[in-house]
């Protein structure tokens, strides 16, 4: 009751089914590549047009490869997904931002940086990390191909209301301590099912001490905790991010848009339907030693004796045992998770002065063109290329295994994305997930090390 | 695929893991086709579970049992997590189930799949494991889904339990209709909201 959920979701509200679900209005829908072309072909099937196409967004990022881009893509199945959608966003009017576009990149890290995505909107697309506009002060959720259909054809969605939660974090966060490490502490405590049902508030000093993209990081993970989303309030952060920005309201219309939206805040009243409260203090690095992101543990822990045998045989580890010295073969800096301007800079401030560890694979990738065009006007890729990392192209890269950068069966990778399912960054391919500075760590190293004692 | 639902009876299929994401359902290789292909998919469900690399089928994964078939399939907790993938929805329709039951379903998975005439049961974690344990017992066991009256029931134990479904979703799947069919009678609603906001 009250809660900035609510606010949002109920003015949103078109109709309720009887005896069903909520119709929802839609102000932003992302598409990408790999979630809707069916949809569209469900359009034509049904000969009908986008009601909006002016709020619809679409961008390839699953299937780019992330070097070469000013070439014909070498996989025919990749590129006839990339090319469905460049026809199917020509033949219904909408906005695209195709490969080499300067606009392109990761649909999760463009959004928020062109101001696309707004405070007290609802945004959807057909990808589970969607959950990441809500550092905006967004409800923002993935959705199913048959759902993209519904926003397409209807800019409306049906619903059943989700529950709220409250994810309070007081106090500072530890050296070396990043929004990351806070995301994958709570699915450690939470497990991959322990917000299913939820929409997440996340709320605390430690929180509201988080930048934009650290708060685009945490919301991103929301999902791995089962929830439809997460999302922080909007605040004078959010406003200094937004203003300017492509998208972002101009002149008078901002100053009447950040008056509007100082008053999107759960009330002093709110009633969650669950309320968590964790000590910032709390947190470590962390790592994941499993198939799943709630797998985690401080990265100088050791497995839980209850771990699940059938993760740790395809992991190869054992219950009890530590993860630092373990080598590693592959680091991945990127995806919606951690591909963005402060990520690169986290990771290069740990290697300046360092050099990359032989026989260790790295594939920085920046989330978008913006992101790398930044990483060079700060001169973040002399840094990196002294310390022997090459920046590559944007796109989604080894998060998924859709594209070229894949992970080889057996092979360790300390990961910056989202997942560590089996098989998740190619078959067979053994993920650790971490923060930038892990990776980082990692990739100097040539072993899982603690990155604080690299600080 | 757009089918009526009524009353189902089937042997089932059990794959007794807890939080099988939907990277295992189909993994994002297989998401490069840009058609509905359910035989595709269905052909690729659980690919990594149920084949080799080379191809050849693994003789220890459930599906590849004959003693297992039908057209119920019986998940541990947290079924679908991860990716929301629809394409996952379209494998376990392709491969020709229309019911998953389970103790607990991820939220996106579980609408695609009613959104592809695929139902999700959720039972409780009792009904759950007598299920499992009547399946291991005998495979050639039955379950009915009677969708008009909410029940599932074990035919070997006879204990049966009501699922939730919605009044509304319940007359889609009785009637063969999805929710873009609705939506796209709504379009008065949602013009009056859109001005109604506008005027604000």
């Amino acid at each position: 009751m009250n809660t900035l959920f609510d606010k949002i979701w109920d003015a949103h509200v078109v109709s309720l089914v009887e005896d069903g679900p909520t119709q929802l209005y839609i102000d932003r829908l992302y598409c990408h590549e790999v979630t809707s072309p069916q949809a569209f072909d469900g359009l034509r099937a049904r000969g009908i047009r986008c009601l909006r196409p002016e709020r619809i967004f679409c961008m390839p990022d699953h299937n780019t490869p992330t070097h070469d881009q000013d070439k014909p893509i070498e996989d025919p199945v990749s590129k006839a997904q990339v090319d469905a959608l460049a026809r199917n966003a020509a033949e219904f009017g909408l906005t695209h931002y195709g490969m080499m576009s300067p606009d392109n990149g990761i649909i999760h890290v463009v959004g928020p940086e062109k101001g696309l995505s707004l405070p007290g909107m609802t945004i959807v697309c057909g990808d589970s990390h969607t959950s990441t506009h809500g550092a905006i002060g967004a409800v923002a959720f993935g959705i199913g191909t048959s759902e993209v259909e519904m926003v397409l054809a209807s800019q409306c969605i049906l619903q059943q209301k989700p529950k709220s939660m409250s994810i309070r974090i007081e106090g500072a966060l530890g050296k070396g301590v990043t929004a990351k490490d806070v995301a994958l502490y709570l699915m450690s405590k939470l497990t991959t099912s322990g917000a299913t049902g939820y929409f997440v508030e996340y709320r605390g000093s430690a929180v509201r001490s988080l930048s934009m993209e650290g708060r685009l990081t945490l919301c991103n993970l929301s999902i791995e905790m089962g929830a439809r989303g997460g999302f922080v309030a909007p605040d004078e952060t959010t406003f200094a991010y937004l203003k300017g920005r492509e998208y972002a309201p101009k002149g008078e219309a901002w100053d009447k848009a950040v008056a509007h939206w100082r008053t999107l805040r759960s009330g002093e009243d709110a009633v969650f339907d669950r309320e968590l409260v964790f000590d910032a203090a709390d947190i470590a690095p962390m790592i994941t030693y499993g198939t799943n992101p709630g797998m985690g543990m401080p990265i100088d822990g050791s497995i839980p004796l209850d771990a699940t045998p059938k993760a740790l045989k395809y992991m190869g580890f054992d219950a009890g045992q530590s993860l630092l010295g373990h080598p590693v073969d592959y680091v991945f800096l990127g995806a919606c998770t951690n591909g963005r301007i402060e990520d690169f800079r986290a990771f290069a401030s740990l290697v300046k002065g360092r050099r990359k560890a032989p026989g260790v694979t790295a594939w920085l990738v920046p989330g978008s063109w913006a992101v790398k065009r930044q990483i060079e006007e700060e001169g973040l890729d002399r840094v990196l290329a002294d310390a022997g990392f090459e920046v590559r192209q944007p796109g989604c890269s080894a998060c998924l295994a859709m594209n070229d950068d894949k992970i080889p069966a057996g092979k360790y990778a300390v990961s910056t994305s989202n997942r560590n399912f089996e098989g998740r960054q190619g078959p067979g391919s053994r993920t650790l997930l971490a923060s930038p500075l892990t990776a980082a760590a990692a990739a100097v190293s040539g072993v899982v090390t603690d990155p604080r004692t690299l600080l | 695929m757009k089918q009526k639902f009524d009353i189902i009876e089937s042997t089932c299929v059990p794959l007794p893991l807890e939080n099988v994401d939907t990277d295992q359902i189909i993994p994002a290789r297989f998401l490069k086709a840009t058609t509905r292909d359910e035989k595709f998919f269905g052909d690729n469900l659980f690919r990594d579970w149920r084949y080799a690399a080379d191809g050849s089928p693994k003789a220890d994964f459930v599906m590849n049992d004959p003693r297992y078939g039908g057209c119920i399939l019986v998940a541990g907790k947290n079924f679908g997590s991860g990716s929301s993938r629809e394409h996952a929805a379209w494998a376990i329709a392709g491969a020709g189930f229309r019911v998953v039951i389970s103790s607990f379903f991820a939220d996106i998975h579980k609408n695609n799949e009613l959104n592809n005439f695929v139902l999700p049961v959720v039972v409780s974690e009792d009904f759950l494991s007598e299920l499992f344990a009547s399946i291991a017992a005998d495979p050639s066991m039955k379950v009915r889904v009677d969708v008009p009256a909410q029940t599932v029931t074990n035919l070997a134990t006879g204990r049966s339990e009501r699922f939730e479904l919605n009044g509304y979703k319940k007359y889609c799947l009785t009637n063969a209709l999805d929710d873009i069919d609705y939506l796209l009678e709504q379009k008065d609603k949602i013009e009056s909201f859109e001005r109604a906001r506008q005027s604000d």
